[in-house]
């Protein structure tokens, strides 16, 4: 270990992060770790390839993945509109950006589930009107994580929209592109990085979401029943070993994610020549 | 890099209409931009209140004044206030050891802090359960000594403190990276001992990223649903926090409490945004 020679508190600072790290995080977390080696292969394949387990998998993939797509889509629109134009409320609309980040998951939920259920506000227009039952269906899990993923998108996408250079505008357009052309072939490549970026942080949290969603979600085995619920179900049944198993791959997953989410931080930023 | 040159007068200024969007375009997208965030934020806001109000400002107050909804805001509050300060404490400890000295298994050490954002908040309860419930690692030991963590106010801040666990030291990272160590070693070479050129350097250089992180770690300890869910055991009146409170309510259909109890969650973040707000104007001045 090398350190800087004039600085002080080397050993005080070094020593209380790694001691807090490992009581409040990795001593808690390794205990799941542990806990799976008392499963032996065949019983954590037994558990894994359950119908139900397999379900609640893949609609909490399924569902994450359409959400996170839904909301890079208007996510990216929001940003562009808040960087490139002015208008009326615009410092308003800006600071909301957050509100989902900053509304605790169980109130999310339930006014979610109160505006798209069937008697609800939306719930009831949009029965009426296309014949679609968005609560206690997939679609309501879908809704729940949209709301979930906006800052998540727009957050990630406005930083690299503000600090676009111009010139690289100027120069398309001075070699004779149309604005289609400039947006297409210069700025929406530039973007996509970051875009992509904030596409796996709203996907890696939707996957494990489920304050917002277990409302609104109905929660119906092998229909709307997301992992993390399924995880709490076999908890409350006493089933540890089931709970396990499934934590365990969920939290495989998630880290493979992290992964994925730090290869491509790294990648935006050299891209924009932050490295 | 080979520069062309051109002369002067065959320079062509670029075409105005390839560098902005046309006005049908712009209006469409702000209508597009504003439509999704009046849906999906706006709505959701106006209608806690709505709810919250919706038999009348006394059905209201006597929905917040009930004794297990008291006890869901002291025990939200006891929570907070325990795991704010540990964590606020150990982001700065952390961003001072990760930024200001050069160490093995430094960038190891960083993605480790943020490691409790990538976990499930059910995950993240269960496991305590694992390590603290009837059958977990210290369940025994526990039994023995009479001590209770699960289903106890103990699982609750422990839940909490993991989860909100990097907040405070991912703020304060970047920045202080971005800052360097001159000014500090200026400080140190001039006399001043660690603890002084902590308080009269770094402290004022970093009090508003500081600020904006106990904010943000603050809400999250308050609102935190799904990890304490599953410490909890939901027993009200004791082991209730706000948010379990609004789920409780929620699901005996007492929409009026459900939404009096969101509301003041609501009012929590509200507050949260505008204060957010008013730090990032406050450091875009500087």
């Amino acid at each position: 270990m090398s350190q800087n020679s004039i600085m002080p508190g080397f050993r005080l600072t070094i020593g209380f992060t790694v001691v807090y790290l490992s009581l409040v995080v990795l001593i808690p977390l390794s205990t799941l770790v542990f806990q799976s080696f008392r499963l032996s292969w065949d019983d954590y394949l037994h558990i894994i390839t359950n119908k139900r387990v397999l379900s609640s998998f893949y609609v909490s993939f399924s569902t994450a993945i359409v959400a996170a797509l839904v909301a890079s889509f208007f996510g990216f629109i929001v940003a562009w509109v808040l960087v490139r134009y002015e208008f009326f409320g615009k410092r308003f609309f800006h600071a909301l950006i957050d509100f989902p980040f900053a509304l605790p998951t169980a109130v999310a939920g339930i006014v979610l589930a109160t505006i798209f259920q069937p008697s609800g506000f939306l719930g009831k227009l949009l029965i009426d009107t296309i014949g679609v039952q968005v609560a206690f269906k997939p679609l309501g899990i879908v809704m729940a994580l949209i709301f979930i993923s906006i800052p998540f998108i727009v957050r990630t996408v406005e930083p690299v929209l503000l600090e676009f250079e111009a010139s690289m505008e100027e120069a398309g357009a001075s070699l004779g592109a149309t604005r289609l052309q400039v947006f297409n072939r210069i700025i929406f490549p530039n973007v996509f990085p970051a875009l992509l970026t904030g596409f796996a942080l709203a996907f890696a949290r939707g996957v494990g979401e489920y304050g917002s969603v277990i409302f609104i979600a109905g929660n119906l085995p092998y229909v709307s029943e997301i992992v993390p619920l399924l995880i709490v179900t076999k908890l409350e049944q006493f089933d540890i070993e089931g709970a396990t198993a499934i934590a365990l791959t969920m939290l495989v997953i998630s880290f493979l994610l992290l992964f994925v989410i730090n290869t491509l931080q790294y990648w935006v930023r050299k891209r924009s020549g932050q490295l | 890099m080979n520069v062309i040159q051109l002369p002067v007068n065959k320079l062509v200024a670029p075409k105005p209409q390839a560098l902005q969007d046309p006005d049908w375009v712009r209006w469409s997208l702000i209508t597009i931009a504003i439509s999704f965030i009046g849906l999906f934020i706006l709505l959701p806001l106006g209608l806690v209140i709505v709810k919250a109000f919706s038999k009348g400002i006394e059905a209201y107050w006597s929905a917040l004044s009930e004794p297990d909804t008291l006890s869901a805001i002291k025990l939200t509050l006891i929570t907070a206030a325990v795991t704010v300060p540990l964590n606020t404490l150990f982001g700065v400890t952390a961003a001072w050891a990760v930024t200001r000295f050069d160490f093995k298994g430094k960038s190891l050490l960083t993605t480790l802090i943020d490691l409790p954002f990538s976990v499930s908040p059910v995950i993240s309860g269960f496991i305590f359960v694992l390590l603290f419930g009837a059958e977990g690692w210290f369940g025994d030991w526990l039994v023995q000594h009479q001590i209770k963590i699960i289903f106890t106010i103990s699982g609750i801040v422990l839940a909490t403190l993991f989860i909100t666990f990097p907040f405070v030291a991912r703020q304060l990272i970047p920045l202080m990276q971005e800052m360097g160590s001159q000014e500090e070693e200026a400080a140190l070479s001039l006399g001043a001992g660690g603890w002084r050129t902590f308080w009269s350097v770094t402290l004022p250089n970093i009090k508003w990223a500081l600020l904006y992180g106990v904010l943000l770690c603050n809400a999250r300890a308050m609102g935190e649903f799904g990890a304490v869910s599953v410490v909890s055991g939901h027993i009200r009146g004791i082991t209730n926090t706000l948010p379990l409170h609004v789920e409780v309510n929620y699901n005996e259909y007492n929409i009026v409490g459900a939404f009096a109890s969101a509301s003041i969650l609501a009012a929590l973040a509200v507050l949260t945004l505008i204060l957010k707000t008013a730090l990032e104007w406050q450091q875009a001045r500087r």
